[in-house]
């Protein structure tokens, strides 16, 4: 049966191609949206339930139809597991018609269905992955990032720190493709403004214990500690290197700094901390009623991906009803020719890369005699331009 | 990161201080950090140990009940004022009644079944404890500072030692040595120790087993909860911490000899240690070495370090 149905898909997919006209409206009337990410893992908070909320949202505020169809949202658990969500993606595909994914955390799941999604000529709309690789050395004429990626957070938080006179730094990496992308890219960014690497330990992912390593980093003689890593490997390294005054005779500066992280940290070891978001909630009326709304729904204040995944599931319904059709081609060419422009995207723009170029924020972790509510985490420090912020386009990847 | 050039206590002995290309005054911080490091492995183990050795349960939910106790001092201080002191007796006492629960509801209406039994049940109690607080708290983890009156730190010639580490590292020895002197030590010990042997016979002699059976299940997992305590200021309160460990000390009480209580704790230090020199020599690995030095045993010596069946 499943067979037959690839059968079928096929020879409608190769005639469709052949013919090169596309049927204009909505394939099997209705636009559905999956929404892929890890619902019960250590990235559960950043993205999970809540980006399917966001996308429920933007579906109810765009009116629940788009040229006359119904959109629907399916859900799925990746567990963080590249094989797992592939798979699942295949099967939304072949067996429910799904259109675009929404969703996409770990990079390493990312990685394996953005090259299903492709394959199928189908659209991955990224929210919270963070690897640049989906707009560069793995980039596809249908790919979104939307959200911030590695190079954002190099040049938001880790620039100024160089140009500032902390010239020597020391990494304390998550052993994994993210982590190691994320030091790169810093390292990079510091070698060219004139500082230097004096040193890097690579933790695996998992580590309970930093101390070893914050040991390391002190002995390194470093003006700055860079944490390349993410979730409980960012509390716990923070929370050690506090512990052994690291924080008194070095600046430690975490690279990726989810807002519920930052709120689990004590504010007295992680007060003044400087980092780079793609969101804030309370940065103007706009994100605040926004943010609002989602928290009455959801529970929580928005992660910067749930907000992205909302904003971008609006552009992406936006272009459906522009463009006349839910046909992939057509609509990343639309995405691409409209500005978004709503609560999260500022002076924005998607790249024909596929990167979605918008203001993002320098941000430092406020006291704890500061704080109005538990949810008061950030100063806004700076607004970072997006043409400063993101990595320039690889002409490879300049998909018009 | 073999030399550390800029060890600014060099200057005590520039001749001394290095051998081989290796920094000693880097070396001996990371050997007294695996120390702190073991002494937790070692109350980890200790509970597991106890639990295997005398009552022959495979324990899964070791994990979740650390996590549970470090759960359970957050929920103190935030709900109810409990301060860390407090907590530090309170929540391992209330952990223990929940284990005595388990124990008495669920592990003991199996317990003359294959030990996959147990410990397919204590596994699904962890994921169903896991999964609980995942979906009330999250899985970001929750803030809990380190008690005033352990802030700060001592400078030694090598390395500045934070005085909650230093805590970590004596009152694990404390406990797990008076554990170890209880059991191989008294008289309580002894009957602890016939009954699980031979049920049959000490309950001719007039002692009631189930009920030693029942408390040493509550002690073992009791620990666990004092160690998730002990845990809550120095690392991430989250869900996900208690699996994190669990292999480890799996591996740690088999490396020791199944069932040796003094076993355990020997290891769990020296796992610290194995673990802290591979964090400073090839960080990459540090995961994984405890489970190589696993198999290493297994194959020369299947009983473990310390077993005592061939």
């Amino acid at each position: 049966m499943k067979l037959m149905k690839k059968t079928v898909l096929a020879a409608a997919m190769s005639l469709a191609a052949a013919t090169g006209v596309q049927a204009a409206g909505v394939s099997d009337d209705v636009v559905k949206i999956g929404v892929l990410a890890d619902m019960g893992g250590v990235y559960a908070d950043i993205c999970g339930t809540g980006c399917v909320t966001a996308v429920e949202m933007a579906v109810e505020d765009f009116g629940g139809t788009v040229l006359g169809k119904p959109i629907e949202i399916v859900s799925a658990d990746d567990q963080n597991k590249p094989d797992v969500g592939s798979a699942k993606v295949r099967q939304w595909i072949e067996d429910e018609n799904v259109d675009a994914v929404n969703g996409l955390v770990a990079s390493s799941v990312t990685g394996a269905v953005t090259k299903v999604l492709t394959d199928a000529k189908k659209i991955a709309l990224i929210s919270t992955s963070a690897s640049h690789a989906f707009t560069t050395k793995a980039c596809s004429p249908y790919n979104v990032h939307w959200t911030y990626n590695v190079a954002a957070l190099a040049n938001g938080t880790v620039k100024p720190m160089v140009d500032a006179g902390k010239k020597k730094w020391f990494f304390i990496t998550a052993d994994y493709a993210f982590g190691h992308a994320l030091e790169g890219i810093a390292s990079k960014v510091i070698e060219t403004s004139g500082g230097e690497v004096v040193g890097a330990v690579r933790a695996p992912l998992g580590t309970t214990d930093f101390s070893s390593y914050v040991l390391q980093a002190q002995a390194s003689g470093a003006d700055v500690v860079g944490l390349a890593n993410a979730g409980a490997d960012f509390v716990n390294a923070l929370k050690t290197s506090a512990e052994f005054g690291l924080t008194e005779t070095a600046d430690v500066a975490g690279l990726l700094v989810f807002t519920h992280n930052a709120k689990a940290l004590d504010p007295a070891i992680a007060a003044g901390m400087k980092a780079t978001t793609g969101f804030y909630w309370d940065m103007d009326d706009q994100t605040r009623e926004w943010s609002a709304r989602f928290k009455e729904r959801h529970g929580s204040i928005p992660a910067m991906g749930q907000a992205g995944a909302y904003s971008m599931t609006m552009h992406y319904l936006n272009a459906i009803k522009a463009a006349g059709t839910d046909e992939s081609d057509a609509v990343m060419k639309q995405m691409k020719k409209t500005k978004p422009n709503d609560f999260f995207a500022r002076n924005a723009y998607l790249r024909n890369d596929g990167r979605m170029v918008h203001d993002m924020l320098l941000v430092s972790i406020k006291d704890a005699a500061s704080r109005k509510s538990e949810d008061d985490i950030y100063n806004i420090e700076a607004t970072i331009p997006g043409d400063v912020a993101f990595n320039p386009m690889m002409p490879a990847c300049d998909f018009k | 990161m073999i030399t550390a050039s800029h060890n600014s206590f060099v200057s005590l002995g520039d001749v001394m201080a290095t051998i081989f290309g290796i920094n000693l005054f880097a070396l001996s911080g990371q050997l007294l950090v695996g120390l702190i490091n073991g002494s937790f492995y070692a109350l980890l183990s200790l509970g597991l140990a106890i639990i295997f050795g005398l009552l022959k349960i495979i324990n899964f939910a070791q994990g979740a009940m650390y996590m549970l106790g470090a759960f359970f001092a957050w929920m103190a201080l935030n709900y109810m004022g409990i301060n860390y002191w407090a907590a530090l007796i309170l929540v391992p006492i209330a952990i223990g009644i929940i284990a005595i629960l388990i124990e008495r509801f669920l592990v003991r209406p199996i317990a003359n079944e294959d030990h996959l039994y147990s410990l397919l049940l204590t596994f699904g109690i962890a994921l169903i404890l896991q999964g609980m607080f995942t979906h009330i708290y999250g899985s970001s983890g929750l803030p809990y500072s380190i008690p005033d009156e352990l802030k700060g730190g001592t400078k030694l010639p090598f390395m500045y030692l934070p005085n909650y580490r230093a805590w970590i590292i004596v009152i694990s020895l404390i406990v797990c040595g008076s554990t170890w002197w209880v059991i191989e030590k008294t008289k309580l010990g002894a009957y602890l120790r016939a009954g699980t042997e031979n049920p049959q016979l000490m309950q001719g002699f007039g002692i009631n087993v189930p009920l030693i059976t029942t408390l040493t299940f509550g002690f073992g997992v009791g620990l666990a909860g004092f160690a998730g305590v002990l845990a809550a200021p120095v690392y991430s309160v989250s869900p996900e911490m208690g699996s994190n460990i669990l292999i480890v000390v799996f591996a740690i009480v088999v490396i020791g000899g199944m069932g040796s209580i003094g076993g355990a704790i020997l290891t769990g230090l020296l796992m610290g240690v194995v673990e802290g020199l591979t964090k400073f020599f090839y960080p990459e690995a540090s995961t994984t070495v405890i489970f190589l030095f696993m198999v290493i045993v297994l194959l020369i010596k299947p009983a473990g370090l310390f077993g005592k069946e061939a």
